[in-house]
């Protein structure tokens, strides 16, 4: 047994720096969640007080509720959320064990082609984008969201699972080949539960940035009914004047269903790790 | 039940040419052990005949159907892997009833077939676990459970047994002999042990290069090999060959200063190589030779010689009478022991 991993000491200091990184990381989010339960005065007073019997309201939550109709905004982010990650990982893997697997021509340089798009930001073809959505008659619908997040997020899921993929053994494929098996049975049943950790790191990388994404919501789906939470808080922050209450009220509800779908993916990823390939 | 026909196989990674035309029979429930040194093609040749690799040229029967272009599944060959390759994340049942699942057998048939193959691999406990869980030893016998439980015509071990321990191997070797006695199915066997080759074969198939060096039985190989690859290859501690040369119906071999009956085809001024099994041999008293060292392995031992010609051997010494390092010994030659190989071409001199 390594000494290392047993000395207390060791231990303490380890549990140290990981519960000082937390604080760090959560107290923006702490912050956000005592104000949105304080009255407008509270927050500018004292911006780090808890909520107490004086300062405590829930103006901002009432606001958020009344204002608009957030839970259609809620309910597009979803929809826009999961659907996109749905297309990137299906789509992600299916090039990726094309890529791994099959030797024809042109298989390095289609590679590199689909990595490219990790280096050039999607954000430049904006106009182009919202030029062709416009002809197809995708602007303000769930759709154009959907398609420009899959295109965004395919490039690494390709780059990450090709990777992946390469690792699961030769023999494994070929006896599921005897065992007769189609290609897309071995893809499905064997090749996609063996990369699932894979799969759930390029999910968690994928999620943050399209549900926080404001861009393309404001440009390609600013309508009322296809509004995604971004873009409908932003209807309370002016040039002027900007309700803070509901922005942050706002903001602690959005929090609450990429965390249940952050928790989902991660118990996936642990017990990806855990099951293990056998040698 | 059926034999496997190879005729005139051919397999080519671009230009590069690695099986060159092989023409094989297999009969009917034989036991089929190919073997060679690494990169000698015999893996590939496997894989071809289980439809992993496509064939080039030539034609591949089993039975009566040709199934040179026929997908692996569809050939009724199942194939143990040397990795084991089993499902990662099923369970051992699982893993041995997939294959009937996926092309959709029904489930009191799979449970059965699944119950009679871990019968026969003695697997009942483990059948809940997942290939994880198991030993080396365990793992194995599920991939073979996996293999009985298709049912095929043709069973296709790829090296089954270079993963496991000494002890283990030779287990497994006498549990996979069983099997093949139990089952009576034909077996494809792919190793680079010449002990497993003779122990399990009916028939030894000896590869070297992509060309077949010889077939036949595993006593035929021993005792009669056709050139001095086979001689080299079968037996175990290796053939020794010394450098010789013939004159007048003699040979005159150096490194042990004494001359040998030259077999018919020999020529005089012809080179020769002569092979001597360690086995053959006997040391007596002489200077020809000096003990290098000895290995006693408790039964036998084998004592490491050096002739003054610099040519090295080995000699099997059985009995209480041991040689010491350093003594100079002379050498007798069982018999019609003597395997002379012409030193261009390799081939046996008859």
């Amino acid at each position: 047994m390594n000494k290392a991993r047993t000395n207390p000491f060791n231990n303490i200091a380890m549990h140290g720096a990981l519960i000082l990184y937390t604080l760090i990381a959560l107290f923006p989010v702490f912050v956000i969640l005592i104000n949105s339960f304080k009255t407008r005065k509270a927050i500018f007073r004292e911006p780090l007080a808890l909520p107490d019997a004086d300062s405590f309201s829930l103006i901002g939550y009432q606001t958020v509720l009344k204002q608009g109709d957030f839970f259609l905004y809620f309910q597009n982010s979803l929809i826009v959320t999961v659907a996109s990650l749905f297309f990137v990982l299906l789509f992600g893997a299916m090039a990726a064990f094309a890529l791994a697997e099959y030797r024809f021509k042109g298989n390095t340089l289609m590679g590199l082609y689909l990595a490219l798009g990790i280096m050039i930001p999607i954000r430049i073809g904006t106009v182009a984008i919202l030029e062709m959505m416009v002809a197809t008659g995708l602007v303000n619908t769930l759709w154009a969201l959907i398609l420009v997040y899959t295109a965004q997020g395919l490039p690494l899921a390709v780059f990450i699972l090709s990777e992946f993929m390469r690792q699961v053994s030769d023999d494994l494929k070929n006896a599921a080949r005897v065992d007769g098996l189609s290609e897309y049975a071995i893809f499905f049943r064997l090749v996609l539960p063996l990369v699932r950790p894979a799969m759930a790191t390029v999910a968690v990388f994928n999620m943050i940035p399209i549900w926080n994404d404001l861009w393309f919501p404001l440009i390609l789906a600013p309508a009322e009914e296809t509004k995604t939470l971004t873009l409908g808080s932003q209807v309370f922050i002016g040039q002027f004047v900007t309700d803070w209450n509901a922005v942050l009220s706002a903001l602690s509800m959005a929090i609450l269903p990429v965390l249940v779908l952050y928790v989902i993916f991660s118990r996936q990823l642990i017990r990806g790790l855990t099951s293990g390939a056998v040698k | 039940m059926t034999g496997v026909t190879l005729n005139k196989v051919v397999k080519k990674y671009g230009d590069v040419q690695v099986i060159h035309g092989i023409d094989l029979e297999i009969e009917d429930g034989e036991f089929c052990v190919f073997v060679g040194p690494s990169g000698c093609g015999k893996s590939t040749l496997l894989r071809m005949v289980a439809g992993l690799e496509e064939t080039t040229d030539g034609q591949i029967h089993i039975g009566p159907r040709d199934v040179t272009r026929m997908d692996p599944s569809e050939r009724g060959v199942a194939m143990v892997f040397q990795t084991y390759a089993l499902y990662p994340h099923m369970t051992v049942k699982e893993n041995m009833g997939f294959g009937l699942k996926m092309n959709g057998h029904p489930k009191a048939e799979i449970e059965s077939k699944v119950g009679e193959a871990s019968r026969i691999l003695k697997l009942d406990d483990y059948l809940a676990r997942k290939p994880a869980a198991l030993s080396g030893g365990q793992r194995q016998r599920v991939a073979i459970g996996r293999a009985i439980v298709r049912g095929p015509d043709v069973f296709l071990f790829d090296e089954p047994l270079s993963n496991l321990d000494a002890e283990l191997r030779v287990e497994m070797r006498v549990e996979i002999a069983r099997l093949h006695k139990e089952i009576g199915a034909t077996m494809i066997y792919v190793t680079h042990d010449q002990v497993e080759a003779m122990t399990l074969a009916d028939k030894i198939v000896v590869l070297k290069g992509g060309h077949i060096a010889q077939v036949g039985a595993p006593m035929d190989l021993y005792r009669d090999p056709d050139n001095k690859f086979v001689g080299g290859f079968i037996g175990s501690p290796a053939m020794n060959f010394l450098e010789g040369t013939v004159s007048g119906g003699q040979i005159n071999v150096p490194a042990i200063q004494q001359t040998l009956p030259a077999p018919t085809s020999a020529v005089d001024g012809q080179s020769v190589l002569v092979g001597l099994r360690p086995e053959h041999l006997t040391l007596g008293a002489g200077d020809a030779l000096k003990v290098e060292l000895t290995e006693s392995l408790g039964g036998v031992s084998y004592a490491h010689l050096i002739s003054q010609t610099g040519e090295t051997m080995i000699v099997e010494e059985r009995g209480d009478e041991r040689s010491a390092s350093g003594a100079s010994v002379g050498l007798t030659i069982a018999p019609g022991k003597v395997y002379v190989f012409d030193a261009q071409s390799e081939q046996r001199l008859r």
